[in-house]
């Protein structure tokens, strides 16, 4: 099956067909990350440019050994130390990384649509890490690989997200391919973090914890946003946690088996408990260990039929 | 020096005429209109086929002079008004420096004299400044050519400063302009909120934004006495309580644009940045809305609340474009179409365009009537045309607009009897 995309710009774009295949690449290149040479020359003498435009640890290192696993150069250019502190333009920077040649550029930054402006300006591939409030679409492929090799398939499941729904790219990327997966999604936030018409994407919105939860094969956590705490969306992390915080008692709402994920970083003791967080259902370094994997594989399929096979 | 329009059907709202008549100018004053004047020493405009009208009178354009001359400036202007079929236009003050004060007036004022073609009346801020903080002086802004206040982009939030400058200038008998929005609920939105500000992951402006920010405006009008103009309304919520303020009474009028009439949020996707304005695109509801208001009179007026930016400005991350768009020479065509759809007659759009703008701002314009100032636009309402922002007179290229196919164009205009502008294509 072929790959027809030379942009990941989200989850949106893909059909099951890609999103299978993206999962099923992923789970090959998995086993690579396990060998004790952890190389393969799969994109030798490609150029890829990680641009990071918001702080990130995860995603961004994630990324470069995706790259370096496939013996791609790879080079990292972080805000702080980016032309864009002397006020240069997106376009004027994208342009300036265009007249390098790179194949790649992967990139993150806090304007939604901010890849979709890059793709249609340079020849190079697009692969969006998190664009403001919209889109992580590596995130949710890794979700997505992660619950299947847990549960065998997605048709059918039922997945709970809960959190800030409003501000996360997570949120979304994970709601349009698990509903595209046949899986139910529900989601559960106070008023003041669930974004508008949310339910025409054919999830469910909930007000209470233990209906969300009653049932879930899969229960994924979002990270609250504490540096967002000047707003006015939550009266305090206290209350926040009482009513939208996963923790030993609440989780057994949940199917015995259910999964407890989150995509990190973690606020332990706000949107999830400790002992959650690192009790027997919890995927969470599963989830980071799959990320690799699936940005290997988008790498590899977005690099088309000339690289060279592993 | 006469003019003779002839075979046109000359539509002027402000005397209920809808017929095949000509008109004959008389040293740049109406002398006559009337079937099939005869003259000898007049020069001859064939107008067969065309809309001969009053001069269209946009009440809310940004000239950005002085001090954003490459976005725009009077010359260029009031030449993209009268390309649009446009007479006069009142020029918004947030320039640099803010048109605050007598000196500015007069500089807008002296240089729409010398270097532009259409009659151009400054609108003065509200506060110093823009800031919100102290009244301008405004009996001697009035006294120099101001025809109304506003602190346009800028809702005057400190509630008491908004009725005591409702309270001043009801003295001289001015309106204020309010450019209704609470910041406080808006925050930082640059779209719609809705499903599709959800799925796109862009900060939304709720309607209540809107609609808070009206409620209070009327509501201080009303307490004053004093004449208010809602500018670019753009929510249902909007257009209903204007219509029961009017039914009460309160002294409140209000405008929209042919973009809020056309397009919505939709028109967002794909991060389209000269789909960024405020107020933001909305609903389909929404435009219902607004057409109603227009056909039941709620709504008086149309401006384009043109605003003109530099490419610079518009190709960015959407969240960092500046908001708004031109609107000067793709308005009328618009209103023509939205017409042709049904959502409003053509006199509603005339009188939208002329004799509603020249009431609210106090302008002996906006109609043929004899012995008035030969404002004329005269149009051929079949003409099809593909918008080609490269063509427009204004320096500016935003619009939302590119490539639409449209239906109706100026084919000349006339200020004082003068041919300001003509499409050398006819």
């Amino acid at each position: 099956m072929a790959f027809s995309h030379k942009h990941i710009l989200g989850t949106a774009q893909l059909s099951t067909d890609d999103i299978s295949l993206i999962l099923d690449t992923a789970e090959s290149f998995k086993e690579i990350n396990q060998r004790d040479i952890k190389k393969v020359p799969t994109l030798r003498g490609r150029t890829v440019i990680n641009l990071f435009f918001e702080a990130s640890t995860r995603t961004r290192v994630s990324f470069e050994i995706a790259e370096k696993r496939l013996s791609a150069d790879s080079i990292n250019i972080s805000a702080s130390t980016s032309s864009v502190v002397k006020g240069e333009t997106l376009e004027d920077t994208a342009r300036n990384l265009e007249a390098m040649r790179p194949d790649i550029i992967v990139i993150r930054h806090s304007a939604s649509g901010a890849p979709h402006y890059l793709a249609e300006r340079v020849n190079a591939a697009i692969v969006n890490a998190g664009d403001g409030a919209h889109e992580h679409p590596s995130q949710a492929l890794l979700d997505l690989m992660t619950i299947r090799e847990h549960k065998g398939s997605l048709k059918g499941l039922n997945v709970a997200i809960i959190g800030d729904i409003t501000h996360s790219r997570v949120a979304r990327s994970n709601i349009l391919a698990l509903k595209k997966m046949g899986a139910s999604v529900r989601l559960l936030a106070p008023g003041t973090m669930m974004p508008p018409g949310i339910e025409k994407t054919g999830a469910r919105v909930f007000t209470r914890m233990e209906d969300c939860l009653d049932g879930a094969d899969v229960v994924m956590m979002l990270r609250i946003q504490l540096e967002r705490q000047g707003n006015t969306l939550i009266p305090s992390v206290r209350e926040y946690a009482r009513f939208f915080g996963l923790n030993r008692s609440n989780l057994k709402c949940a199917k015995p088996d259910a999964l407890v994920m989150h995509p990190g970083p973690i606020n332990r003791g706000v949107e999830i408990t400790s002992d959650v967080a690192d009790g027997d259902q919890n995927v969470i370094l599963e989830q980071v260990e799959n990320g690799v994997a699936v940005r290997m594989a988008l790498l590899y399929l977005i690099s088309g039929e000339s690289v060279s096979e592993t | 020096m006469k003019i003779l329009i002839k075979n046109g059907r000359l539509v002027d709202p402000s005397q209920n005429l809808d017929d095949n008549l000509d008109v004959l100018v008389d040293d740049g004053v109406i002398n006559a209109i009337d079937h099939d004047i005869q003259s000898s020493d007049a020069d001859l405009i064939d107008a067969r086929g065309m809309f001969v009208t009053p001069g269209l009178i946009d009440m809310h354009v940004h000239l950005r002079d002085p001090g954003q001359e490459y976005k725009e400036d009077i010359t260029s202007g009031t030449r993209a008004a009268a390309a649009g079929g446009f007479t006069s236009v009142a020029c918004m003050p947030n320039t640099e420096p803010v048109n605050d004060n007598l000196a500015t007036t007069d500089y807008i004022l002296q240089k729409a004299r010398i270097c532009g073609v259409v009659n151009v009346f400054p609108v003065a801020a509200i506060s110093k400044g823009l800031k919100g903080e102290s009244l301008t002086e405004m009996g001697e802004l009035k006294e120099g050519g101001c025809v109304a206040f506003s602190d346009d982009g800028h809702w005057v939030s400190n509630g008491d400063l908004m009725r005591r400058a409702l309270e001043y200038a009801g003295l001289f008998d001015v309106p204020l302009i309010s450019h209704a929005e609470n910041f406080s609920i808006s925050g930082k939105g640059v779209m719609n909120e809705g499903f599709v500000a959800t799925e796109l992951g862009l900060r939304g402006i709720p309607w209540v934004a809107e609609d808070a920010a009206v409620y209070r405006d009327v509501a201080l009008a009303e307490f004053s006495g004093s004449r208010l103009h809602i500018c670019h309304i753009s929510t249902r919520g909007t257009v209903e309580i204007i219509r029961t303020a009017k039914a009460r009474g309160v002294r409140v009028s209000c405008d929209v644009t042919p973009h809020h009439l056309t397009l919505t949020e939709e028109a967002v996707r794909g991060y389209n940045t000269n789909a960024k304005m405020n107020p933001p695109l909305r609903t389909a509801e929404d435009l219902e809305a607004l057409y109603q208001g227009l056909r039941d009179g709620t709504i008086d007026a149309i401006a384009t609340d043109h605003a003109p930016h530099h490419r610079d400005d518009k190709n960015v991350e959407f969240d960092r474009a500046l908001n708004g768009i031109v609107g000067l020479e793709t308005a009328l065509p618009l209103v023509l179409m939205l017409v042709d759809k049904g959502a409003f007659s053509l006199n509603t759009a005339l009188a939208a365009l002329t004799t509603a703008p020249a009431r609210i701002l106090s302008l002996p314009r906006g109609s043929l009537k004899k012995g008035g100032v030969a404002d004329i636009t005269i149009f051929d309402p079949e003409k099809q045309w593909q918008v080609d922002s490269e063509r427009f007179l204004s320096k500016s290229r935003n619009t939302p607009f590119e490539g639409w196919t449209l239906k109706g164009r100026v084919s000349r205009t006339l200020v004082a009897g003068k041919t300001v502008f003509q499409d050398l294509e006819s």
